[in-house]
């Protein structure tokens, strides 16, 4: 079975329009939204929720103010500033800056503090008329955001094999942290997104420096590619120096937006001259995996 | 007066409505740029700063001392982060899982442990004409960006016009970015996903009891903005700027040029979206 993830570093260059594009164009795949913190490929795919499970993850400290006798003891160890006092001088946890590191839990000469499990988010096993989709919902200003993809990324592999099928088709988040390193590592191969601005080409660069310390092999997608066609063409060369295969070039086509409101995977939205481009790039994709 | 710009969705606009809010409230009001988007900072194409000064963030992480330790193991007991772990006789370190909480050092019952700095990024500071500029860059493979992120803030000079452009999202990252703002413009455009993740991101603002408003980038793709301004009018979150679809826009983006380097009456704009922004503050 064989892993394709879709990242671009920088955002809004098109990785879930691609996304749902490739999930109608592959045959037998499984499908998994990785961008657990602003996903979106469900919009396009219009899941229909099979298996709802929670994401418990993670610590949060919580104080008992029977027991808190005020002493101050814990206030300054906290490296993370979560916690300060209240009136009567007693610890209070502001829960968005706690990190889950117990340290305070372990000082409190009074055992006045508890660490509790969040339920950081929500996954979903569904089904789509494309294929299995596996995706998630993670809380807002929740951690622990890798966790949750290596959970997604291990169903969608389950589902795979128990199923039959021989792909797994990743929408990605932006970004080179923790979530993309956790969709990254171990696939087979990474299609980056750019397009033909600074902000595209820099952050692509990037994106490859943290898929080459993981080892992992890349091909590049340049979107909206006629926006500008010396920094396309600049980001070919720069492809080909790097030994980065060029998978497509698509134009800049104000259909796509359209087919995203309709929410409509482009490929079937539309068969003009930009969805056979996307084709081909997928067909260029699978001779790259195969 | 600390003002942040984000967005839930990535390429909206966020760096671009940052920019140009900066760069609209020159000359004549004291401006410091923020770029707090660490792993990917692009503010910088468009306002080309001069660099004068540049450091590197270092976070701390455990540091075995052998002749010490007695292998007893607490260090990995108390390790939330499962950054430790104890063999027969050796201790373990991954420091990549390592949060820098500082626990096992002050609990390690031998004072075996000390901490040393682990570079994740550097932090650059300089002058884009008379805007104070200030980036972080994550290094390349370091997942954890948030301690990158409160070094860059400590930077922040309050006795001016902050403004913040925050990273895509709304996970750690980016409510570290918009912690201690006293105003929060999120970016959207009107396509489903663009709604989808600014009710997120609406949501952590308010999680963080931060006023915001809306600009809407590109209004006149996809479908209208019709579906955002009844969203915003259902939750009480005013709309302060419409910014149509322009391909020139676009294609000066392209070339790392500014809105207000296209047309320059978008100045005027700018500069009442801060009058509005002002008028809302508490």
């Amino acid at each position: 079975m064989k892993q394709i993830v879709v990242i671009s570093g920088k955002g809004g260059t098109g990785k879930t329009v691609m996304s749902g594009c490739f999930a109608v164009l592959a045959r037998n795949a499984v499908l998994a939204d990785v961008d657990v913190d602003a996903s979106n490929l469900h919009l396009l795919l219009r899941p229909e929720i099979q298996e709802r499970h929670i994401f418990r993850s993670g610590l949060k400290a919580r104080i008992d103010t029977k027991k808190c006798t005020a002493c101050g003891i814990c206030l300054p160890f906290c490296r993370f500033n979560a916690l300060s006092e209240d009136k009567e001088g007693k610890a209070v946890v502001e829960s968005l800056s706690c990190e889950g590191c117990g340290l305070c839990y372990h000082i409190c000469p009074e055992k006045a503090i508890e660490m509790e499990t969040q339920v950081a988010g929500e996954w979903y096993i569904s089904r789509t008329k494309y294929g299995p989709f596996v995706h998630a919902r993670l809380g807002i200003a929740e951690e622990n955001s890798g966790k949750l993809v290596t959970e997604v990324r291990k169903k969608a592999r389950q589902l795979a094999e128990t199923e039959g099928r021989n792909l797994v088709i990743m929408d990605g988040a932006p970004g080179i942290g923790c979530p993309v390193i956790a969709s990254l590592t171990g696939t087979d191969l990474a299609l980056i997104v750019t397009e033909p601005t600074p902000s595209g080409r820099h952050d692509m660069e990037r994106i490859v420096g943290v898929a080459r310390h993981f080892k992992i092999r890349t091909a590049c997608c340049i979107n909206k590619f006629d926006l500008n066609l010396e920094n396309a063409e600049e980001i070919e060369r720069w492809c080909l120096e790097e030994s980065i295969p060029v998978a497509g070039k698509i134009p800049f086509d104000a259909a796509i937006p359209e087919s995203v409101v309709h929410g409509v995977p482009y490929v079937e939205y539309t068969s003009n001259s930009s969805a056979d481009d996307i084709r081909r790039m997928w067909s260029a994709l699978l001779e790259l995996i195969a | 007066m600390i003002i942040s710009v984000a967005s839930g969705k990535g390429g909206t606009g966020k760096t671009t409505v940052a920019v140009n809010l900066a760069l609209a409230l020159q000359p004549g009001h004291p401006v410091q740029f923020l770029d707090c988007d660490v792993e990917e900072p692009n503010a910088h194409f468009f306002l080309k700063p001069r660099i004068e000064k540049s450091r590197e963030v270092l976070t701390p992480i455990p540091e075995i001392d052998d002749s010490l330790c007695v292998y007893c193991g607490r260090c990995a007991e108390v390790c939330a982060y499962n950054a430790l772990a104890v063999v027969k006789c050796a201790v373990l370190v991954f420091s990549e899982l390592c949060h820098g909480c500082g626990a096992c050092t002050l609990l390690c019952p031998e004072k075996a442990i000390r901490e040393t700095g682990k570079r994740i990024g550097v932090i650059e500071s300089g002058r884009a004409g008379d805007i104070r500029f200030v980036h972080g860059r994550l290094d390349i493979g370091q997942a954890m960006s948030p301690p990158l992120i409160r070094a860059l803030k400590k930077e922040m000079d309050p006795s001016r016009i902050v403004v913040i452009d925050a990273p895509p999202g709304t996970r750690c990252p980016v409510i570290e970015s918009l912690k201690h703002s006293e105003f929060c413009l999120l970016v959207t455009e009107p396509t489903p996903f663009g709604l989808h993740d600014l009710e997120l991101a609406a949501g952590a603002a308010k999680e963080m009891k931060i006023p915001c408003g809306i600009v809407i980038n590109r209004a006149s793709l996809g479908g209208g903005d019709g579906e955002i301004r009844s969203f915003c009018a259902r939750e009480g979150i005013p709309v302060l700027m419409a910014i149509p679809f322009d391909r020139k826009i676009a294609e000066a983006y392209s070339r790392g040029q500014t809105m207000l380097e296209v047309y320059q009456d978008y100045r005027t704009e700018f500069l009442g979206l801060f009058d509005d922004i002002k008028r809302l503050l508490p």
